[in-house]
């Protein structure tokens, strides 16, 4: 009788051991919009480090998350694509008034898995030695939209268009082009550059000129407000460490 | 309401569909009746491969697809070589890969019908001197008939309701690739929330209506039959 009652305790203070700590460390949900998931998992990891404190990342498109979050989907942050929906998510009351800002700068890249196809000026472009030419869907994806907008101001969107395919997010894109079926996209830099020049293939960095600044906000929620995990993540996205890691994965901020 | 865009999506899916679904129909007859007769070694690996499609969620169809199909892929090189050019983003390609996804709704109810036909009617035949193609055309396709329209009906209903492969390698092209699916899908992303309703409204009431005809059917066979 007392060995079961001396087991029961045991397990008791090892409940309550545990229990204790997980008020220490806390779970964070952050909804990242695809193009940064990479650089998320990087800023993530150096988070935990720091804090102690739990990531869990979850990627997809912004345009789902926002239909999600007002479904009451159970994320702390979102890192968007843009800078729309969280001012959007912030009016509706949907995110903490005043918790939002621009964690980074996204840049377009005109990228080929085959060196020597894109050129400095991106001449390729009105060429025909190309089939396909891969974009994020301009309706859901910022990057998506700005690649439109090159397309546009380059005067080339009536010869392209019939050679367009569209991923879901620029993710599917590069997808597209890593498998080979389509031969050139536009793209994040996050996904191809490393110190300005393209990891394997060829790449043409589009001026800021041809396109609208590609401002990705961050936006504490408001199922995240009273989390004191999600609280030190949105301080530390501003932190000289996790600027130096969204540098290094091709954005400004 | 429904705009052009979506109209043309609604065409599409339903042109996917039609076309998928004699495909099938063509493909899935004869492996049905191979895998209802058959004692061969290879009847259980063939016929576990038939099913795969109903395990393998979407993603991993389409991302094989877009992989195997790609200019870089072993079907890829055949179909290039062949001169057609490669399949991901492309009508055909999006019917290549309806046919994989819904062959086991085309196969399993022939597979049954031919079963319960059992051997009885073929002996018969082949004793009233009809040849092997004669007592098929002539004995089995009747009586199996409910299996054919479950068959049909199931494919066509089947590819309706595709999505997940489509988004891995349609593209997302109006008028070849963007089908209803994907279209409801693009709806709800960019916060179109009356036009998904519209389609997905009118999808669930197809849907339902397909079914619900299918089951009436079935049971007046089933009554008449026996």
């Amino acid at each position: 009788m007392h060995f079961v009652l001396r087991k029961w305790i045991c397990w008791l203070g090892l409940w309550l051991s545990l229990a204790t700590q997980s008020v220490w460390s806390a779970q964070v949900q952050v909804a990242v919009a695809a193009n940064f998931s990479s650089t998320m998992q990087a800023i993530a990891q150096a988070f935990e480090q720091e804090s102690g404190h739990q990531t869990r990342i979850i990627t997809g498109a912004t345009g789902k998350f926002y239909a999600q979050i007002k479904n009451g989907a159970p994320f702390d942050i979102l890192l968007a694509a843009d800078s729309q929906t969280p001012l959007l998510l912030e009016q509706e009351g949907w995110a903490v008034p005043g918790s939002r800002f621009t964690y980074a700068i996204g840049h377009l890249v005109l990228w080929s898995k085959q060196p020597g196809l894109v050129d400095a000026q991106g001449e390729v472009l009105r060429s025909t030695s190309f089939k396909r030419l891969a974009i994020a869907d301009p309706r859901l994806a910022p990057y998506g939209a700005a690649a439109m907008q090159v397309l546009e101001r380059m005067g080339l969107l009536a010869q392209v268009k019939d050679r367009l395919v569209q991923g879901e997010t620029v993710g599917q894109a590069y997808q597209f082009l890593a498998s080979g079926n389509a031969e050139l996209g536009f793209v994040a830099s996050s996904q191809v550059l490393a110190d300005a020049n393209p990891v394997t293939g060829s790449s043409w960095l589009i001026p800021e000129s041809l396109h609208s600044p590609l401002r990705q906000d961050a936006v504490l929620l408001k199922s995240g407000q009273a989390n004191p995990a999600a609280t030190a993540l949105m301080l530390f996205l501003q932190s000289p460490r996790a600027r130096a890691l969204i540098r290094a994965n091709g954005y400004s901020h | 309401m429904i705009s052009a865009e979506d109209w043309t999506a609604i065409a599409l899916t339903l042109r996917l569909a039609a076309i998928s679904t004699l495909v099938l129909l063509l493909l899935a007859s004869p492996l049905a009746w191979w895998l209802a007769r058959s004692r061969s070694a290879w009847r259980a690996p063939i016929a576990a491969l038939t099913s795969l499609p109903l395990v393998l969620p979407p993603t991993v169809l389409g991302f094989y697809l877009l992989v195997t199909l790609g200019p870089d892929g072993p079907l890829g090189r055949v179909t290039l070589l062949l001169g057609l050019g490669t399949l991901p983003f492309s009508f055909v390609g999006l019917v290549v890969g309806s046919v994989v996804y819904s062959l086991p709704f085309a196969v399993q109810p022939l597979l049954h019908a031919f079963q319960n036909m059992g051997k009885r009617p073929l002996e018969l035949a082949a004793t009233l001197r009809a040849s092997p193609w004669d007592a098929f055309f002539s004995v089995a396709l009747p009586l199996a008939w409910p299996g054919f329209l479950s068959a049909a009906v199931l494919s066509f209903a089947h590819t309706i309701g595709e999505f997940g492969m489509v988004l891995m390698m349609g593209g997302n092209i109006p008028g070849q690739t963007r089908v209803l699916s994907t279209q409801i899908y693009g709806h709800v992303e960019t916060m179109a929330y009356n036009q998904a309703h519209i389609l997905a409204a009118g999808m669930l009431v197809f849907s339902f209506a397909v079914l619900l005809g299918l089951n009436l059917l079935q049971k007046r066979d089933l009554r008449m039959g026996t």
